[in-house]
């Protein structure tokens, strides 16, 4: 729009704020168009190294043994295994998430504000404490895991629920901050709900937007996850493709380039949510 | 200067500020022609004062005076001299934004020196002067304190004394007090006054508050689609409005249905002048009335009834029903409230003043 | 979800919702109502601290408590005085030049682009695009990206040769670097950048048009903006911002561990060889220490970041 306007008005030699617009601009392009180099490169770099055939020539035999199953539990069972635990793990560590935190920040919002800072604090401590950090002190704690409930790669829910505190807590958080709990609960209140149907019918339904982009960032966070899974000797996907890496390369370069995209798929459906939303509030409003 | 303007300040001339001429601004952005071949002279010392709704292009004006904003065709003249594509940093023109517009990161004192500082003045200087506008504008014991550490209308102060600190040719107010509460508005509106009138500093005001607007200025300019529609005295937009526009935007009118005969207007009864008889169409017509215009009569054989009265201060509002689905608005004395209770049958008496038509 | 907090038979713990004089036996209770509720009240967040003390705080407390004890169990500062040994000094001084250089390059060059976004339209496909991306990839670090890099600049990579048959540059004529720091701070750089646009734009986006106006007015010029007006209002928040890439670039494990197979070159990895070979050394807390003096330098940062933050959200908040 200012482009089209600054062409159509008599140029006048001089005009300080065309100047600096233009200037911005060419700014603006110049550090977008080299990052952008720099950020795409690797990503077209695995695209091709994945499709890259024998003499030089494309092919696809990397990507259609990833999308055939049976065939890749077959050729790879590590890599299938590791696969089926992350995908477990996600669903495992989203409900606990959403079990543990979700009505606990809720519910201190609501009746124990004095212990809001606490709260707070405790779930943004796992950012002061690196994973490498975390897996020495889990390492015991994971002996008692293992001797209760064995040695299943899905035990790592647990760790990977306190990985995704901070970031959970800071989107469920956000979403209390943006509307006012406390009104909203005394009204509810006053209209005969209990403590129970205030959280579950009250204040949930209208933190929804923030509930689920806490579970998309804990999904992209445990797909991701090598750490834990791999210093307490038990397998994800990261895991398998490290492993992989040893022996076929191509593959695991594949399965990254997948999972990457993946988690942008993920992340960008989370930012569509959060616009849809407020969108809407622009609309009503 | 021509003839008409008056400069009802008593500052005005032994000031000797500077005469500003705005001749044919036009700004379009994109669809929208926010300046429309916009005239306007300031006499020295004087007070104008925008006034229009939003996007009237009051503020555009204002910023391309201040070298915010670039114009599409038109010059700015600043004491005869062309400044129109002189960059806003070399214009001298001290500028009061709307609100948020102190350094956060600076002290009162250290903002009212940031313009004198840029100019190089010596630090005891400097400071001297900082001291001095703080004083001006009330602040002084506050000079201390951070932006964030001062209320709306201290902020607002400070904003002022750093506009004149620089001693700049002409100060420029964007919607100073639309952030405000509407006390310390009033109040910090009429200081506003008092220190433009001290400093004689010619003065362009941009608002959308009618009562701000009429209260401050010694003109003025009632805009509409990037054009001024009236400028003058606030007495005379307020009692004669040149059109229905400005009539409708300088206070609440009842529009009233009304017949045009041998120039005047017969409204309910009543025979009105008109503010402008030979341009008035002849017939049917509607004619805007202002509340402060109509009387109320408690008469038990009166054609009207009380819908409703609502207290407001001093001064009430009453809004009578008449035959003919009218509904008209009177201000009455808060004192007659106990009599004009809804369903009251009153008669309305319409003031002989003159009278636009919409 | 509220049965543990719950009890149906008994009324509402909150002062507000009891009828006044119902049930209430003043002479009785030593706790008044309103803190009887606010004890009941405490049940409902038992679960969340049961699971925060056996998955968070426990292994804190071990790593604290580890680091100051023997392996005969006795308490002894011996392992922290073997952190002064040589390789593991190099480690430290190794990850932390790695952490600043890696932050100071994603900073500026992350600053760069969110500056070039607020310079965009607001609300623009170009912003919203850049966000976007830069979401992701600030989370993409570990393995992936680590082979991300080996299929770009790695032996048989992309860029490596199409350098070497097309343009006859040999990438490694002075050995394999991407294996070593020079390669980590390149890796790292990719996702710090990244980062480096989240945190840093609302710096920028609360940075008001009015300054800039404010100062045009008052006769500044666009250098004497940036020197006196910007810079020191975003001076707090990129300094914080540094602050945070660098924790973030010293707690990362994933990647250099994918990446760096032979020896270790930086404390995460040092803290590695330690668990999967502690028995050797003859010192099974070393690791604990060094996982402390990692926790310590991290949190050291984190609180100053804290504090910039701080004054960062007065001023542009």
């Amino acid at each position: 729009m200012a482009g089209l306007t600054l062409g159509q008005a008599p140029t006048r030699r001089g005009r300080p704020s065309a100047r600096r617009a233009r200037r911005q601009r060419l700014f603006r392009w110049v550090v977008v168009a080299v990052l952008a180099v720099f950020f795409l490169l690797p990503l077209f770099a695995m695209l091709e190294f994945t499709t890259r055939g024998a003499g030089g020539k494309l092919s696809f035999d990397t990507w259609k043994l990833l999308f055939n199953w049976g065939q890749l539990s077959q050729t790879y069972p590590d890599l299938s295994a590791g696969i089926t635990a992350s995908a477990g793990l996600v669903v495992l560590t989203v409900a606990l998430m959403l079990v543990l935190l979700v009505p606990t920040v809720i519910w201190v919002r609501l009746r124990l504000p004095g212990l809001r800072r606490v709260v707070e604090f405790i779930c943004l401590l796992p950012l002061t404490i690196p994973a490498i950090v975390l897996v020495v002190g889990l390492a015991p704690v994971y002996a008692w895991v293992t001797y209760f409930l064995g040695g299943s790669s899905l035990t790592l829910t647990f760790a990977y629920t306190i990985l995704v505190l901070p970031y959970a807590y800071r989107a469920v958080d956000a979403g209390l901050s943006a509307i006012d709990v406390r009104t909203l609960a005394e009204a509810a209140r006053s209209l005969g709900a209990g403590w129970g149907t205030v959280m579950w019918r009250v204040v949930l339904p209208n933190i929804r937007s923030a509930v689920l982009s806490a579970a998309f960032l804990t999904v992209a966070l445990v797909l991701g996850e090598f750490t834990l899974a791999s210093l307490l000797n038990r397998s994800n996907v990261q895991v398998a493709i490290n492993l992989l890496g040893k022996s076929s390369a191509t593959m695991s370069v594949a399965v990254s380039l997948a999972a990457l995209v993946l988690a942008f798929v993920l992340l960008l459906l989370l930012s569509l949510v959060g616009r849809g939303r407020r969108r809407a509030q622009e609309e009503t409003s | 200067m021509t003839e008409s303007v008056q400069v009802t300040g008593a500052a005005a001339a032994d000031r000797g500020g500077v005469a500003v001429r705005l001749e044919g601004l036009r700004r379009r952005f994109g669809a929208v022609q926010a300046l429309d071949g916009l005239d306007l002279d300031l006499a020295p010392g004087e007070l104008v004062a925008l006034l229009g709704p939003s996007g009237c292009g009051k503020t555009t004006a204002l910023r391309v005076l201040a070298g915010l904003e670039d114009t599409d065709e038109g010059r700015v003249l600043v004491g005869g001299r062309d400044i129109t594509t002189l960059p806003a940093n070399r214009r001298d023109m001290g500028m009061v934004f709307q609100a948020y517009s102190l350094f956060p990161h600076l002290t009162a004192q250290e903002n009212v020196e940031f313009g004198l500082r840029l100019r190089r003045r010596q630090a005891g200087d400097r400071r001297r002067r900082a001291a001095e506008m703080l004083e001006l504008v009330g602040i002084g014991k506050h000079a201390g304190r951070y932006p964030h550490q001062l209320s709306g209308g201290q902020q607002q102060r400070v904003a002022l004394a750093r506009a004149l600190a620089i001693e700049p040719q002409v100060l420029l107010l964007d919607e100073p007090l639309s952030a405000l509460d509407a006390k310390v508005r009033v109040q910090l509106r009429d200081e506003i006054r008092r220190i433009q009138v001290e400093v004689g500093i010619t003065t362009l005001f941009v608002t959308h508050d009618q009562e701000e607007a009429l209260a401050v200025a010694d003109r003025v300019g009632v805009m509409r689609d990037g054009r001024l529609e009236q400028l003058g005295p606030p007495s005379e937009v307020y009692l004669r409005p040149a059109t229905p526009f400005v009539a409708d935007f300088v206070g609440l009118s009842n529009r009233l249905p009304g017949r045009v005969v041998n120039g005047a207007v017969e409204v309910l009864g009543a025979r009105l002048p008109l503010i402008d008889p030979l341009a008035a169409p002849t017939g049917e017509v509607t004619a805007l009335v202002r509340p402060e215009a109509v009387d109320v009569v408690v008469d038990p054989d009166g054609p009207g009834r009380i819908l409703a009265a609502s207290f407001l201060g001093s001064m009430s509002r009453a809004t009578v029903a008449m035959p003919g689905d009218v509904l008209v608005v009177a201000q009455v004395a808060s004192a007659r409230l106990g009599e004009l209770t809804p369903g009251t049958a009153v008669r309305v008496a319409l003031h002989e003043v003159p009278t636009p038509l919409a | 979800m509220s049965a543990t907090v719950r009890h149906p038979a008994e009324p509402a713990p909150d002062p507000a919702a009891t009828a006044p004089g119902g049930r209430s036996r003043p002479g009785r209770a030593r706790l008044s109502r309103s803190q009887l509720g606010h004890a009941r009240s405490l049940v409902g967040v038992v679960p969340f601290v049961a699971f925060v003390t056996v998955f968070l705080a426990i292994p804190t407390i071990v790593v604290a408590v580890g680091a100051f004890t023997g392996d005969d169990g006795r308490p002894t500062l011996s392992n922290l005085s073997a952190l002064a040994n040589g390789y593991i000094i190099d480690a430290f001084t190794r990850s932390i030049l790695l952490s600043a250089t890696t932050a100071v390059i994603g900073a500026i060059l992350g600053a760069l682009l969110a500056y070039a976004l607020v310079t965009a339209k607001e609300g623009g496909l170009l912003r919203r695009i850049v966000t976007a991306a830069a979401g992701v990839l600030a989370q993409f670090g570990g393995v992936t990206l680590a082979f991300a890099f080996l299929a770009t600049i790695g032996w048989s990579g992309f860029v490596t040769v199409f350098l070497r048959e097309h343009l006859g540059i040999d990438l490694y004529s002075h050995g394999v670097w991407l294996f070593d720091l020079p390669g980590l701070v390149l890796v790292y750089t990719y996702f710090q950048v990244p980062l480096m646009v989240i945190v840093f734009l609302p710096a920028l986006d609360g940075i008001r048009p009015q300054w800039r106006e404010a100062t045009e007015s008052l006769g500044g010029s666009t250098w004497q903006y940036w020197r006196r007006v910007a810079g020191p209002l975003l001076a707090p928040a990129f300094l914080g911002s540094t602050l945070l890439l660098f924790a973030n670039a010293f707690s990362a494990y994933a990647t250099a561990a994918a990446l760096v197979s032979q020896g270790s070159p930086i404390v995460s990895l040092q803290i590695r060889s330690a668990l999967t070979s502690e028995v050797v050394l003859g010192q099974q807390n070393l690791g604990k220490a060094m996982a402390l003096g990692m926790v310590v330098v991290v949190a050291v940062v984190m609180a100053l970041y804290a504090l910039l933050q701080r004054r960062t959200a007065k001023w542009l908040g």
